[in-house]
């Protein structure tokens, strides 16, 4: 199949793994200017607190210092999505977590600047804290955090219905109800955040280590009060984001206000702590769930209801909050659907995407509780999922359109690796099986315009090839997937290609490096404008009476010049209309979903608590691999990840304070800890991807967290019904269990949440053929 | 008014032998290796993840063994022999690990990578032929967020096979 590429499916090396390797690649913090000048970030001791006064006479004093600003020199409020704009860049009136910045300084070296912040005095009025979703759900004692949303210290309530769900409960043979804590958990990227700044000519130019650099860019134009056009960001090379680069930031906002008043670039790069409490990282979520079902295991209904800890700003969380609910329905086929959710504001550092966005907590809940409906109906847990994958080429309850859909080969594929039917059943040795779904790119921009969503153009001169585009390549290879594209339609090798990327005054505009769309949009605006670009090639090659294959390049970018003038062409990608008829459609439409499955095998001593992971069999369906070297890489990746979240990734706070804001002390696997592990690339070729290519970066997280915990009560017999699973809560519940308790360890209930009415919305035609009337 | 250069700062001249090159600094004594390396050098190649020991991400080799560039003070380390990624390669020519590093993928975003290399071309010059629990061990120090450390033991063990087969 794949021989009718040249470049696309072959395991090639990426474009700038030479840079890479000899520590060529400049990354914002190897950004050096002359003249720069050192930014540190005075940031609130208290989770929450009235600033009564803020005083920098002394620091203004100290020698070497050259600019100090607080919240009245940036008193515009920003945020990434437009419903919550609701950050400061320096907060001059209240602060709402440890860590919310509050002045900034730029000095001649950093630890100047260090001791101008400690040289601020601010005088506080301390507010009682919120900090945890039960609390938040109650009246507040001082203040509320944010003036919006509500009651009580509640950001967002939904509540969607579709199809008839009493209908469906009424019909169920068995209905089972459960309750799961996912906690909340941080990117941790190896690079700490930087940005470099310039003032020159009326223009700011900023180096950022960003996923986005549209949405900064946006963030800059309004806080700034400058026109986009005077304003250019730039994309450095990039130290892994995993969604904790997409919001914009305080620092890449302080340093150009900086610039702008010294005159000098301004740097400022976080330390591993401020990193910590930047975070807009995983949301910790509650989580109830029902479910019907008739006696062979066909789920007849399902209420979902989900609680984020929202931290103390919006961030992405009303999207966040959709997305909890939003991708049940993508791998189960699910008649009746009932769905709300809640986000609540607390005085933490916000939380938004990490990896999988909202949905590996629903995930979570939702795998292990049919696990146990399986268990239940006395129905192999694997057979009662089978019988409820959804098929491709359908529309699911809540107006999703599933394109291809590999889930049954994935499934078979490490069933069959892993032996897990016939595996021997023996007292502390499991195995567990998950499946998951996530987005080829959000089918919806974060601000509501009918522009495309990426923009690819290419000039051709003097036998060269450059791409351009704004997509931010954050090491999951993105650049590499422009040139294979662009390489693969003019006859050339991914080395030939010259790519300019990610700099908002030379490339057109790419939404960014999130919700995994980069290969899926910017690949689908490269084929484009690559293909135009190729016609224009052969048109002027078969004008001079021969054929395209039969001269060089060179040859034929000279005659093709000749004949048109200046090359260039251009493509870009818009994904389809599909979002259903109902407010909160917006979050979960996806041009294609990727699916997953995973099986994990572990080891689990009863005595001790202690777990330890033998292998993981993990397929993913990518719909094509354009690059099976760079795919596997990201299932590897994302396996990685979710046994970390698995096992030992959590953040908790003590009186406001990140209980362990260090590498040493926030756990997260080593070279020890990682397991064998088995990949199989599944390829359904999906009919819009560019060559049929879906997203890789982030569903294959998903299964691999459910995965083990279903393969520790294999193991042992006890349910760890939150993550991470620790050796402390395997004791406690085989404890429990010994003493005729439930045999599990989470949360007991769920707490009464004043959810509204749910919005009741009709089902779609499930056959994909058949037009919905409503849309 | 004081100006920030009367600070009252020690500073120490010392004589760095860095990737083969003799090179003077004139640098506050409390500066790291790491600082000195970036900021007075221009060795950008050398990253930082923590600057407190704790993710290998600043890895140097002096006299040809693994040191955390963020816990060193030149001082310290005058007159031994200090490589950097960026005294890895020969020449223009990669050296073996660097190579099978980008064949293989095993550098994703690329943080890591310049701390994690030169770990395992300490390791392959004591242990030419290391299982892969030896790569494991010798790399544990290097955190690692984007590959699973897949990619990077297979990387590591088909340049031990091509430099010692």
């Amino acid at each position: 199949m794949a021989d009718q590429f040249s470049v696309i499916g072959k395991p090639l090396p990426k474009v700038d793994a030479g840079a890479k390797v000899t520590g060529q690649a400049v990354y914002a913090d190897d950004v050096v200017l002359p003249r720069t000048l050192h930014c540190k970030i005075l940031r609130s001791p208290h989770p929450h607190a009235r600033i009564l006064s803020i005083d920098t006479s002394a620091a203004r004093r100290i020698p070497g210092v050259r600019a100090v600003i607080t919240g009245a020199d940036l008193p515009i409020k920003f945020g990434i999505l437009p419903v919550t704009q609701d950050e400061r860049a320096l907060e001059h009136e209240k602060v709402r977590y440890v860590g919310d910045p509050i002045a900034a300084v730029a000095a001649t070296d950093e630890e100047i600047a260090a001791a101008a912040c400690d040289a601020i005095a601010v005088e506080y009025e301390v507010l009682e804290p919120v900090m945890s979703i039960e609390e938040a759900l109650d009246p507040a004692k001082d203040e509320r955090i944010q003036e919006y949303g509500g009651p009580n210290n509640i950001h967002k309530l939904v509540a969607l219905e579709f199809g008839d769900v009493d209908g469906g409960f009424a019909r169920a043979d068995h209905i089972r109800e459960d309750v799961f804590f996912f906690q909340g958990n941080t990117h941790l990227p190896m690079e700490q955040h930087s940005a470099i700044a310039t003032f020159v000519d009326g223009k700011v130019t900023l180096w950022s280590s960003t996923q986005v650099v549209h949405y900064v860019h946006r963030a800059l134009s309004k806080v700034l009060e400058l026109p986009m056009h005077r304003i250019r960001v730039i994309g450095a090379a990039h130290g892994g984001g995993f969604g904790g680069k997409t919001d914009p930031f305080a620092h890449e906002i302080i340093v150009c206000k900086l610039a702008m008043f010294t005159g000098r670039p301004v740097k400022c790069t976080l330390t591993r702590e401020e990193v910590f409490y930047a975070h807009r990282g995983r949301h910790p979520v509650l989580m109830w769930v029902r479910t019907g079902a008739t006696r062979d295991g066909r789920i007849t209904a399902m209420h979902f209801r989900s609680a984020l800890d929202g931290g103390a700003y919006g961030s992405y969380g009303v999207a966040s909050t959709f997305y909890t609910g939003a991708l049940q329905p993508v791998t189960y086929d699910l008649p009746a659907y009932r769905f709300e959710g809640c986000r609540v504001f607390t005085n933490k550092p916000p939380c938004g995407p990490k990896r999988g966005h909202g949905t590996p907590q629903p995930r979570f809940a939702l795998e292990l509780h049919l696990d146990k409906l399986a268990h239940d109906l006395g129905l192999d847990p694997v057979e009662l999922k089978r019988r409820n994958f959804v098929e491709p080429m359908t529309r699911t309850v809540n107006w999703l359109r599933v394109t291809s859909c590999g889930l049954e080969e994935c499934t078979a594929r490490v069933l069959e690796a892993s032996g897990y039917k016939n595996r021997r059943r023996e007292k502390g040795r499991g195995m567990g099986f998950a499946i998951s779904t996530y987005l080829s790119g959000a089918g919806t921009a974060i601000y509501w315009n009918d522009m495309p969503h990426s923009e690819v153009q290419i000039k051709v001169d003097r036998g060269g090839v450059t791409a351009y585009c704004g997509a931010m390549d954050i090491g999951q290879g993105s650049d590499s997937v422009l040139a294979a594209i662009v390489a693969e339609e003019l006859g050339l090798q991914p080395s030939d290609i010259r790519l300019v990327t990610a700099d908002t005054d030379t490339t057109p505009i790419d939404l960014g490096s999130y919700s995994s769309r980069v290969t899926f949009m910017a690949g689908n605006a490269a084929l484009e404008a690559a293909r135009k670009m190729r016609a224009m090639l052969v048109e002027a090659v078969e004008a001079s009476g021969r054929m395209f294959r039969d001269v060089t390049f060179e040859e034929a970018s000279v005659l093709a010049e000749a004949r048109f003038g200046t090359l260039v062409s251009a493509g870009s990608y818009t994904p389809p209309k599909i979002a259903g008829p109902y407010k909160g459609s917006g979050v979960g439409p996806s041009p294609a979903y990727s699916y997953s499955a995973c099986i994990v095998d572990l080891d689990a001593d009863a005595r001790t608590g202690q777990v330890h992971i033998n292998k993981v069999w993990i397929a993913h369906d990518v719909g094509r691999a354009l690059n099976p070297l760079l795919v596997e890489g990201q299932v590897e990746g994302s396996v990685y990840m979710g046994l970390g979240e698995a096992l030992m990734e959590e953040q908790e706070f003590r009186k406001g304070l990140h209980k362990w804001p260090s590498m040493l002390e926030y756990k997260s696997p080593t070279f020890l800890d990682m397991p064998e592990m088995e990949t199989f690339i599944v390829e359904t070729v999906d009919p819009e991807g560019p060559y049929g290519a879906k997203e890789a970066g982030q569903g294959p997280l998903l299964p691999v967290i459910p995965a083990v915990n279903a393969a520790v009560f294999d193991a042992l017999g006890v349910w760890i019904d939150e993550t991470p699973v620790t050796p402390e809560k395997i004791v406690e519940a085989i404890r429990r269990k010994e003493k005729g308790e439930a045999a599990r360890y989470g949360p007991a209930a769920f707490p009464a949440i004043p959810y509204p009415p749910a919005i009741k919305v009709e089902p779609p035609p499930k056959d994909l053929s058949v037009t919905p009337s409503a849309i | 008014m004081r100006n920030e250069l009367e600070r009252d700062v020690e500073r120490v001249e010392l004589t760095l032998a860095v990737n083969g090159e003799s090179t003077q600094v004139l640098v506050p004594v409390h500066k790291t290796l790491l600082e000195v390396l970036r900021e007075d050098m221009g060795l950008t190649g050398t990253k930082h993840g923590c600057e407190l020991g704790e993710c290998g991400t600043c890895t140097v080799l002096v006299d040809g063994r693994p040191e955390l560039s963020c816990l060193v003070l030149p001082i310290q380390i005058e007159g031994r022999a200090v490589t950097t990624i960026e005294g890895m390669a020969d020449g223009a020519r990669l050296h073996p690990l660097q190579q099978t590093f980008a064949e293989l993928g095993a550098a994703q975003c690329g943080y890591c990578t310049p701390g994690i290399l030169l770990a395992a071309r300490s390791l392959l010059e004591i242990n030419a032929d290391p299982s892969r629990d030896e790569i494991r061990e010798a790399l544990a120090g290097n955190l690692c967020r984007c590959t699973g450390y897949v990619k990077i033991l297979q990387a590591v063990e088909l340049a031990a096979e091509r430099m010692h087969g």
